[in-house]
């Protein structure tokens, strides 16, 4: 180092430190910022839809006049959707997770099916429901049905529950198998009996998540035509059906008095459904998650 | 038996390619495709039709680019005060809470865009339209927030202590460590948090159906409506559109354009993160 260049040189430590700090203080604010956002939403919809949820506005079919409307069938809508698309993803996302797993050769054609899965992920919820307008309301001729809704929904989940069924599978010890083996366990049976029991709580996690996501899902089923006034119990996979998501789109989007307010308290009913559905998920993850350490 | 279960993603792809795809050539077959790519005219539903997608295209990546000017400024700093601020209790707190945000249904980001944020634009911009893009295009930003900042955290987190330890060894101060060498060293997972951030943006469809209003034009005025591409495959399907038609056809057209530009971004990011990794021992 020269002589000038020593003589130029300057820590400017309390200038760095100041600059530091404003730095420091601005990703606190950002974090916040999403945080505030988070309050401000949920204070916003219960101030306005807090009123709103009581017993008639839950055994109400949806009507012209706020003041009699409420959300019955759009309620049943979605507890039907919901059984049906678990009925339908659950088996095909474990199968998928073993068979990966546990059976796939590791070829060009498992390398391909993964890269489907994790692009699968990506693909908008929209075009899930022009497959399934496309597919299964045409093709299958199931019309607007709960059936063409759920399994539309099934294959939008069932990504995710392939993703999060394989890490379960995957964090079972190589241990247990050997175990069940030298008991003279087939394959078959050490599958079934000890690692898919051993990796059920994380698999029942990740689909309860999973199912969560198709709870809040509304575009794909605008998309096969689910119908925005439903004034009757879905009785079967049959039936014309709406559910909660849609409910709400359709009172947001009515420009009369009183219909905001209704889409609020559909609001807080979803957020109260959402909530519980994880909160099953977290118990099921402490209660049933095994740990091998 | 169990291959079947592996093979119905395949199938899906399939599904969703074939079906795109059949009704789409049959548009085509119908209206020629640089008509579709090139005109600024969309108005299927009208007497008078006009198939230029471009009006489309342009709502989406401007309610996109209003998200991604929201989310990633905010989602970077959040991923790096997670990342190198926060004390393990704090982080450990704001964690779930972020994925709470991520949780939330977008018909309620809707209902919020266009119940609350509206209103507060009109306050401050009275010319501001009941549907405007820009209260759509913030909530948004806030919806694909917690991904940005999850993806970007999970990259800065990778960068290797001795890194960190090594710029401050030279008399770095933590601001110097962060921007001079963890953000640059975890840059090619930021960028692929930003690329699937627009993706996210591009393919979401209540929060701009409910918010940003269905004029299909082409411009850049934030304050007023637009159609996106997702906004107007809902306002068809809302509607009791006959098979077989025109109007029908356009919804696949409309979807295959969108999911060609998803897919290319995802794959794109998904290149970016194996091709740019920095690997450290």
């Amino acid at each position: 180092m020269t002589q000038d260049a020593a003589t130029r040189w300057r820590p400017r430590i309390r200038q760095r430190n100041t600059i530091g700090r404003g730095f420091a203080l601005l990703t606190i604010v950002s974090t916040l910022l999403g945080i505030a956002v988070l309050v401000a939403l949920l204070v916003d919809v219960f101030g306005d839809g807090g009123a709103q949820v009581d017993g008639h506005f839950l055994s109400s079919y949806p009507s012209r006049f706020p003041e009699d409307a409420g959300l019955r069938s759009a309620l049943l809508g979605t507890l039907w959707l919901l059984v049906l698309t678990a009925i339908i993803a659950f088996p095909l996302g474990v199968g998928a997770a073993v068979y990966l797993e546990e059976y796939a050769p590791n070829n060009w054609l498992t390398r391909f099916i993964q890269l489907n899965i994790a692009n699968l992920a990506g693909v908008p919820s929209v075009v899930y429901g022009l497959l399934g307008l496309g597919l299964f309301v045409r093709w299958f001729a199931l019309g607007r049905s709960l059936l063409a809704g759920a399994m539309t929904m099934a294959l939008l989940i069932l990504p995710l529950i392939i993703v999060a069924s394989r890490e379960a599978i995957r964090a079972v010890p190589d241990s247990q198998r050997e175990a069940s083996y030298a008991l003279g366990a087939t394959k078959w049976q050490t599958v079934f009996r000890t690692v898919l029991p051993a990796a059920g709580g994380g698999i029942l996690t990740g689909t309860i998540l999973a199912l969560a996501r198709a709870i809040g899902e509304t575009a794909p089923l605008i998309t096969i035509g689910a119908l925005t006034y439903i004034a009757f119990d879905p009785s079967g996979p049959m039936d014309l059906f709406t559910v909660l998501p849609i409910q709400i789109f359709n009172w947001v989007s009515l420009p009369q008095e009183g219909f905001s307010d209704l889409a609020a308290g559909g609001i807080v009913i979803l957020l109260i459904v959402l909530l519980v559905a994880n909160s099953i998920a977290l118990f099921v993850r402490f209660r049933l998650q095994r740990r091998f350490d | 038996m169990l291959f079947l279960c592996a093979a119905v993603s395949i199938l899906t792809t399939a599904g969703i390619i074939f079906t795109l795809l059949g009704e789409t050539l049959a548009f085509f077959r119908e209206i020629p495709i640089v008509d579709f790519l090139t005109g600024t005219r969309w108005t299927p539903l009208f007497v008078s039709q006009s198939f230029g997608v471009l009006p489309l295209v342009n709502g989406t990546l401007v309610v996109a680019l209003v998200a991604v000017v929201v989310a990633v400024p905010i989602g970077l700093m959040s991923a790096i005060f997670l990342s190198e601020y926060a004390p393990a209790r704090v982080r450990a707190a704001i964690k779930p809470i972020l994925e709470v945000l991520a949780g939330i249904p977008t018909v309620v980001y809707g209902y919020f865009a266009l119940l609350f944020v509206t209103p507060i634009l009109r306050e401050i911009f009275p010319q501001t339209q009941v549907f405007n893009v820009l209260s759509a295009g913030i909530v948004m930003g806030f919806m694909i927030l917690p991904m940005m900042a999850s993806i970007s955290e999970d990259a800065l987190r990778v960068v290797p202590r001795a890194l960190r330890e090594g710029a401050f060894a030279l008399g770095a101060t933590k601001f110097q460590v962060t921007t001079r060498v963890v953000v640059p060293a975890a840059l090619s997972g930021i960028l692929a948090a930003i690329i699937l951030s627009v993706s996210r943006a591009i393919g979401e469809t209540m929060i701009v159906s409910i918010a940003a209003g269905l004029q299909p034009k082409v411009g850049f005025d934030l304050l007023s409506s637009m159609e996106t591409m997702t906004a107007y495959i809902v306002q068809v399907s809302l509607g009791d559109t006959p098979q077989d038609t025109i109007e029908y056809r356009t919804l696949f057209a409309v979807g295959t354009l969108l999911f060609l530009m998803t897919f290319v971004m995802n794959i794109l990011s998904d290149w970016i993160v194996r091709r740019y990794r920095e690997v450290y021992e």
